[in-house]
């Protein structure tokens, strides 16, 4: 019955939110707080603070440590497996469909006419990315952070891992100050 | 052979998950350099498809392209191998260091760490933007990349409505429409289906 719970609690955000990961976990909240309670809000509130500065999908992460709390590993396993495989099979099937049409013009005009709105998609997620960090960091360095980052990424080829590091490293002597 | 593919697998989606900071859509410049980049297993076409679609259908992000992709690549056990390599670490993480790391939650260097990375993902969602758009100019042309992008903005960002919408619709008039016509035609037809919406 536990394990069920945690199956639909997790189910339901990860059906419902669009918009990814980040999106859901209000749902998440929903069910794990107001309806089964098995986490208070102030709980919830630290966990996603200390979820969010590891990196990877936050709403696997508050899945997989959530499921955990509540059923052990195999909770944990139920609340990702309900997080991740639905949308995930979705996915796959509508995937199988377009790539056994891939030759076809229909698919390729598709596969041209989505391109601008992906773009877009991006583009407002880099803005509120940039804007976070306008908000918490202030302009100028969010200005150098983004400069530097950009060169080395286009035009030094440096690999993003190597820059990434380099950012933790710049934001814990410079910013932690 | 298979194994080594498989090592790739996990190689790629452990890395784009380690390194994505700010949830699952941090890592979708991460993995398209990966994906397309590195070990060239789908080009920009497929993988532009693989982020409409995914964004089209509801849960996170990550995990829905690491798994079509490793299935694309690995069959089921790339499937389960890149789904794996892009959560369980940091789910372990969390797990076996929530102690630890509640009490260096507030830390300054922590926060700082964290507030340096937010531009550099700013950055490579912004260069990953651009790509798609000089890719969709030469398939397009200017005039209708700018209209779908236009549109794109309004709908998106001044009358929240939600680019998986945005993405059906395109998707739906693709396929219910000839399959011969003008270009013309379709910037017109465009406008008119989704400005009302």
């Amino acid at each position: 019955m536990l394990y069920i719970e945690i199956f639909i609690a997790f189910f339901i955000p990860g059906i419902v939110g669009y918009g990814g990961g980040p999106a859901s976990i209000p749902l998440i909240q929903a069910e794990v707080v107001d309806r089964y309670e098995w986490v208070t809000v102030e709980e919830f509130g630290e966990l996603l603070a200390i979820a969010n500065a590891l990196p990877g999908p936050i709403a696997t992460k508050m899945a997989g440590y959530i499921g955990y709390e509540v059923g052990g590993a195999f909770g944990s396993f139920v609340a990702l497996f309900a997080t991740v495989a639905p949308s995930l099979i979705a996915m796959l099937f509508l995937l199988g469909l377009l790539y056994k049409f891939k030759d076809s013009p229909r698919v390729k005009r598709m596969t041209a006419l989505i391109k601008p709105t992906i773009a877009v998609l991006l583009g407002v997620l880099a803005f509120q990315f940039f804007s976070t960090s306008w908000y918490t960091t202030g302009l100028i360095q969010t200005i150098i952070i983004a400069i530097v980052s950009l060169m080395l990424l286009e035009k030094m080829n440096v690999h993003p891992s190597i820059v990434i590091v380099g950012a933790l490293l710049y934001g814990a002597i410079f910013l932690g100050a | 052979m298979v194994w080594k593919t498989q090592r790739n697998i996990f190689i790629a989606f452990f890395r784009s998950g380690i390194l994505g900071f700010g949830g699952g859509p941090s890592t979708i410049p991460l993995v398209h350099k990966e994906v397309v980049q590195q070990f060239k297993w789908m080009n920009d076409e497929e993988f532009a498809d693989v982020l409409a679609l995914g964004n089209t259908l509801p849960g996170p992000i990550a995990t829905k392209m690491a798994g079509y992709i490793g299935y694309r690549v690995g069959g089921w056990l790339g499937l389960v191998n890149a789904i794996l390599a892009t959560i369980l670490p940091t789910v372990f993480f969390l797990i076996g260091l929530i102690g630890i790391l509640s009490t260096y939650r507030d830390s300054r260097i922590v926060i700082g760490m964290t507030q340096a990375i937010t531009p550099v993902v700013g950055i490579m969602m912004i260069v990953l933007c651009y790509q798609f758009l000089k890719q969709s100019k030469k398939g397009l042309g200017s005039i209708q990349t700018i209209l779908l992008t236009v549109i794109s903005i309004i709908a998106y960002s001044l009358l929240n409505i939600h680019p998986a919408i945005v993405i059906g619709i395109l998707i739906i008039y693709d396929l219910t429409k000839g399959e011969a016509k003008k270009k013309d035609s379709i910037k017109s037809e465009e406008k008119k289906q989704k400005v009302p919406s």
